[in-house]
């Protein structure tokens, strides 16, 4: 007697469908193994802070002008993902290819805002440690972003290829799941940058 | 280099904790030897069954009684381990002397500090202290990680640059205690040694008392000073004759020293002589250049240092 | 719009159904396209296995040269700056080019075969770890012949790794190899999740699957938490050595130190990620030879778990000796003492099971055995340096040398030569010589023993470690001689088992599709498998489904041959995390040349990074991008999208 009762004859799914995708829970193993990467970073930031001399950070806290918009732009590049996700699930691919091309939009001014943040400080990468690690830890984030970016542009050619339709689009959740995972670690670049200087 | 009996309070403790642990260690590898061989080898009543054991569960109690035991003694161990750091944290008593320590590729310089600034002194690779004190000794490093390391008489104490880590020993026995480089600090990493010297107190002072003396300079080897003056000066410090040289090891009294090159060579005139030549060939990649002399200039030079007792 | 593919199937259910049409659908493409191509599991493990045991020749030569060097005192066979090479490269190849890509080889053949599943759950991936892994190899080797080898310790420490100390590439070599390698380890480990979570057979629940397969996911879950420890510390070196950086530089605000607690995070987990799959193909492989089931499967998986849950947080006890306040000290120290429990768990299972159960001697029960006792003998030296006073003395001597041979050669690499054995008829349908079997255990396990105990000595005796040579009067001479003469019988008996292998590929008796009549699925299959590996999904009610018949454990029994057919391409059944029932039906990709091109892309990256060619970056991005585009484009025959 085989343990069949856990087959039944309920028909199956096939292929990559939601969150039964292998791709999917592959996006949770790379956000998990990524997400480890900037815990690893903000490590490095608060071992070097706790031992600097001195003032931290030395030029005084970063200025919030450039910062605080930036961080809006992230979390509602974020939402327009979020939004044109629910369109596709209903089937309508017009709202998903214009919420993915306003995230492109917004991920690109975001982008271009943190060039020139980055040209405006006093500090570069060899001045000193903290130039070292605001230029680097900002730098991985702009890395997972423009890699975010070309995410985003490549979905939105599918979704004009019409590839997408209720039942099969995978690939945008796995690739929103991954544009909000960097909105939220910019949260924290920019919690531990701009903030908290200005708690302490 | 052994440790297996140790001489003063900052590592007596240790050494007992060690042998214990050793000694537990031995215990459990002969016991799981036993019940390997035994689970092995026992007799069983001869079976013509596809399995010895039928059922999945069972056998489980070796797992409680041998884990629970092991829990126990390793509790055990882990709080005679707490006490032991705290007892060993700190020396018994105000320390005697304070020592400044300054390791380099790949040799150690020792700097003998005091209250009063006229009986500060700078000395390599050979450290003399009084028997039965405990000594401060304050680790700084001039470029890479070292580890300052005297097994009879301390743990290890890394030399880290940027960082003054502090440790502290006392010799209860007066004699020669060997010491070596122990972090991975580049090529001559192996030829890093240092000695320490315990001497009863009235000839720690006596030797202190020489040590702040300079040598009086003779005729006779004056050539020879001048050509370490030449020469030698730019990186080695004689107090009297060369005092600048830091980024060699101090010569003063040099004789007076066991070894030369931390540790590699006799302190004899034959491999002084050798070693001012052609260091690369004792100590390859030393940051000692071979000293281009003539015989004369060499004869002369060796000869002077071997007036520095 | 109507639908042109299939949306739902309830899956066939048959009974030793024809396998033509499986073997045409599952069988790689021939020749050396296929070759270069093929996303088959086997296929890449067998390479994983193989290219290790070529790194781990390379580096057993490393070690014979360092201890003929040190067979007696002073002698001058080998340079300073050779021997840091050597040294260097030896711990670099042992610990980074095999320990874990044997152990990867091991899961990636045997996984799909143990879980009752076709394949992994990214087969492309799968390909992309090993070329990866292949390139990075090659990439660190490409430096020896140059003379340029990485030379500052396995651990590299700065400030003496920092330009200012290492001018030469050969630190930058080691930086990049080791980003690339850990891009290998991390989709590798990616892999093995979400197989697990997601790629069993019907009935499979975690509390049924092999120990195998507990030792490995744990390793991964915990190499995706800890390797990005280790790449973040080689790239910030790199910044600091090639772009002026100061993130180590203490002349500058930054801290040594910060490089020793970023490698260490990394370093501790990835010791444990090297053993515990070692550990489960024991807990495997030696009840079959005890004749019963595992004694204790739940406390040895628990035990799997909590010590790699622990081994987060002991990673300063390899920094007892650098000054860091006692407080904290004290903290690892005790954690260090509380992880040995988890192994006392494990122990005591083997030995309960050697001892209640009846033992065949065979060869592989040989090297089971004789681990358990090297595994205790590891595990109490460490257990010793667990102490942190008493550390201060065994650190950086070569009693540690001893200890982490004890544990890696005793716990990864006598259970991978058991394993092989184990397993070599699964794999080449013959099964290894018994008789050369036993020599080989004999000779290497005396050689190993004769290398590796007197090593003890020599710690105590105060000998450090990291000298290119000693003097004769420490006392050090006649052990270390004694250590020399063990290490090249040690080599004998690793060659012997080689040579086994070898010959019995050819000639090694013809073996059926269980040999040792064991229990897992991997033996309900032919030997060697087909491509498909099942010819229909099994339905799995125990542990132990080849052994139901003759247990006592209830009615139910697994169901082997009449399960889900899965013919209508490359199809294997997704499944529910911790149940396992079936939940979708996945289409699996064939064989692709993109994983090898990727891999290509990645390793020219770095290659690129190491010449410092600013073109030769760009274009390798765009390159990997591109791949990774077409890799990830929507197909139809992956039912990703509609037309």
């Amino acid at each position: 007697m085989s343990d069949s009762a856990i087959i039944s004859d309920r028909p199956l799914p096939i292929g990559s469908r939601g969150h039964l995708a292998t791709g999917w829970w592959g996006m949770l193993t790379l956000i998990l193994t990524e997400g480890a990467l900037f815990a690893y970073l903000f490590f490095s930031y608060f071992y070097l802070a706790s031992h600097a001399l001195g003032n931290w950070p030395p030029s005084g806290p970063p200025s919030l002008d450039i910062s605080v918009p930036g961080t809006v732009i992230l979390i509602a590049g974020s939402l327009v993902v979020w939004w044109g996700e629910r369109g596709i699930e209903r089937g309508n691919s017009r709202p998903l290819a214009l919420g993915l091309a306003a995230a492109l939009i917004l991920g690109i001014v975001f982008v271009s805002m943190q060039f020139y943040e980055w040209s405006r400080q006093p500090f570069k990468l060899s001045t000193d440690v903290y130039g070292s690690l605001y230029f680097t830890i900002t730098g991985f984030h702009m890395l997972h972003v423009i890699a975010g970016l070309l995410i985003l542009a490549v979905l939105l050619l599918w979704t004009a290829l019409g590839h997408f339709d209720a039942e099969r689009h995978a690939a945008v959740s796995i690739g929103a799941l991954y544009w909000h995972f960097v909105t939220v670690v910019w949260l924290a670049v920019f919690f531990i940058f701009y903030i908290a200087p200005t708690l302490t | 280099m052994s440790y297996q009996y140790t001489f003063g309070p900052a590592i007596d403790p240790i050494t007992r904790l060690g042998w214990a642990l050793g000694i537990v260690a031995l215990s459990v590898v002969a016991i799981i030897a036993f019940l390997l061989i035994g689970g092995v080898f026992r007799r069983r009543a001869p079976s013509s069954q596809r399995l010895a054991e039928s059922k999945d569960a069972g056998g489980v109690s070796w797992i409680y009684i041998g884990t629970g035991i092991s829990s126990v003694v390793l509790i055990g161990c882990m709080v005679w381990t707490m006490i032991v750091t705290a007892a060993v944290s700190r020396p018994p008593g105000l320390p005697a002397l304070t020592l400044q320590v300054t390791a380099s590729q790949w040799w150690w310089s020792v700097r003998y500090l005091s209250p009063r600034p006229e009986d500060v002194f700078t000395t390599a690779n050979e450290i003399h202290i009084p028997v039965g004190q405990p000594i401060r000794i304050e680790l700084m490093s001039a470029d890479v990680i070292h580890s300052f390391w005297i097994p009879q008489l301390a743990g290890k104490m890394d030399v880290i640059p940027g960082i003054t880590n502090v440790t502290w020993l006392q010799a209860d026995k007066p004699g020669v205690y060997r010491g070596q480089c122990a972090a991975f600090c580049g090529a001559q990493h192996a030829h890093m040694a240092l000695f320490l010297i315990a001497d009863t107190p009235r000839d720690f002072a006596a030797w202190r008392e020489h040590q702040l003396t300079e040598t009086p300079p003779d005729s006779l080897t004056e050539q020879g000073r001048q050509v370490f003056e030449a020469h030698c000066g730019v990186c080695h410090a004689v107090r009297g004759v060369v005092p600048a040289g830091v980024r060699g090891p101090d010569l003063t009294h040099l004789m007076t020293r066991r070894t030369l090159a931390a540790g590699l060579l006799p302190d004899q005139p034959g491999d002084l002589a050798a070693w001012i030549v052609n260091p690369q060939r004792f100590k390859p990649g030393a940051l000692m250049p071979a000293q281009l002399l003539s015989g004369a200039e060499l004869t002369a030079v060796t000869q002077w240092l071997s007036t520095l007792n | 719009m109507i639908p042109t593919i299939e949306q739902n199937r309830t899956p066939v259910i048959a009974g030793s159904p024809n396998t033509e049409k499986l073997r045409r659908i599952w069988e790689g493409k021939p020749g050396l396209a296929g070759w270069l191509s093929t996303v088959d599991h086997k296929e890449i493990g067998k390479r994983y296995i193989v290219t290790a045991f070529f790194f781990l020749l390379i580096g057993g030569l490393e070690a014979l040269a360092i201890r003929v060097q040190l067979a007696r005192p002073n002698q001058t066979l080998l340079s300073p700056e050779r021997y840091s090479q050597l040294f260097t490269m030896h711990g670099v190849t042992m610990i980074f080019l095999y320990a874990l890509p044997v152990l990867s080889g091991f899961s990636n053949y045997l996984w799909p075969l143990l879980l009752g599943s076709r394949d992994m759950a990214f087969p492309r991936l799968n390909a992309l770890s090993y070329w990866v892994f292949l390139f990075s190899g090659i990439f660190l080797y490409s430096s020896f012949p140059l003379g340029k080898a990485p030379d500052g310790g396995w651990f590299n420490y700065v400030p003496y790794a920092s330009l200012a100390y290492n001018p030469g590439p050969n630190i930058d070599v080691y930086a990049l190899g080791m980003l690339l390698l850990g891009i290998s380890t991390t989709v590798g480990s990616i892999n093995f999740v979400v197989t697990l979570a997601r790629t069993r057979a019907p009935g499979m629940s975690v509390n049924r699957v092999p120990v195998l397969v507990w030792g490995t996911v744990t390793a991964s879950v915990g190499n995706l938490l800890a390797v990005p420890a280790v790449s973040l510390a080689f790239f910030l070196l790199w910044m600091d050595r090639q772009a002026g950086t100061h993130f180590f530089d203490s002349t500058t605000g930054g801290q040594p130190l910060l490089w020793q607690h970023l490698f260490w995070m990394f370093g501790h987990p990835w010791v444990y990620a090297i053993v515990l799959p070692a550990m489960g193909i024991v807990s495997d492989a030696l009840p079959v030879f005890c004749r019963r089931p595992l004694v204790g499967y739940t406390a040895v998986a628990l035990s799997t778990v909590t010590t790699m849950v622990l081994g987060f947080g002991v990673w300063v006890h390899h920094m007892f000796a650098s000054g860091l306040p006692l407080l904290s000290l004290s903290f690892f120290s005790a954690a260090s003492f509380v992880i040995v429990i988890p192994s006392a768990v494990a122990v005591f299972a083997w030995i309960a099971t050697i001892w209640t159960g009846r033992p065949v001697y065979t060869a592989a029960f040989h090297y089971f055995a004789g681990f358990v006792l090297l595994f205790v003998i590891g595990g109490v030296s460490g257990f010793m340096t667990a102490a942190v006073p008493v550390d201060w003395q065994l650190t950086r001597t070569y009693f540690v040398i001893a200890h982490l041979h004890y544990v890696l050669i005793g716990i990864n690499v006598f259970p991978v030569l058991g394993g092989i054995v184990y397993w070599f008829p699964k794999v080449t349908g013959r099964l290894m010589n018994e008789k050369l079997g036993k020599w080989s255990f004999w000779i290497a396990f005396t050689g190993f023993n004769t290398a590796f105990f007197p090593m003890h000595v020599l710690g105590i005796l105060g000998m450090p470690r990291r000298i290119y040579t000693y003097a004769d009067q420490l006392g050090w001479t006649t052990p270390n001689l004694i250590v020399s003469i063990g290490a090249f019988i040690f080599g004998a008996g690793i060659l012997l088992f080689i040579f086994n292998a070898c010959v019995s590929l050819r000639n090694g008796t013809p073996a059926g599709d269980n040999p040792w009549d064991a229990s897992s699925l991997e033996w309900s299959v032919p030997s060697p498998p087909p491509p498909y590996n099942f010819a229909v999904i099994p339905i799995v009610a125990s542990r132990y489904p080849l052994w139901e018949d003759a247990m006592n454990e209830g009615p139910e029994r697994s169901s082997i041959y009449t399960g889900m057919l899965l013919d209508k391409g490359r199809e294997t059944i997704g499944t529910s995390p911790l149940d396992a029932e079936p939940d979708v039906i996945l289409r699996m990709p064939g064989d692709s040349s993109l994983p090898l091109l990727l891999a290509l892309a990645m390793t020219a990256l770095c290659a690129s990074m190491l010449a410092h060619s600013r073109w030769g970056v760009y274009s390798s991005a765009l390159a990997t991008f591109i791949v990774t585009a077409l890799w990830l484009w929507p197909q139809r025959t992956l039912a990703q999208v509609d037309r």
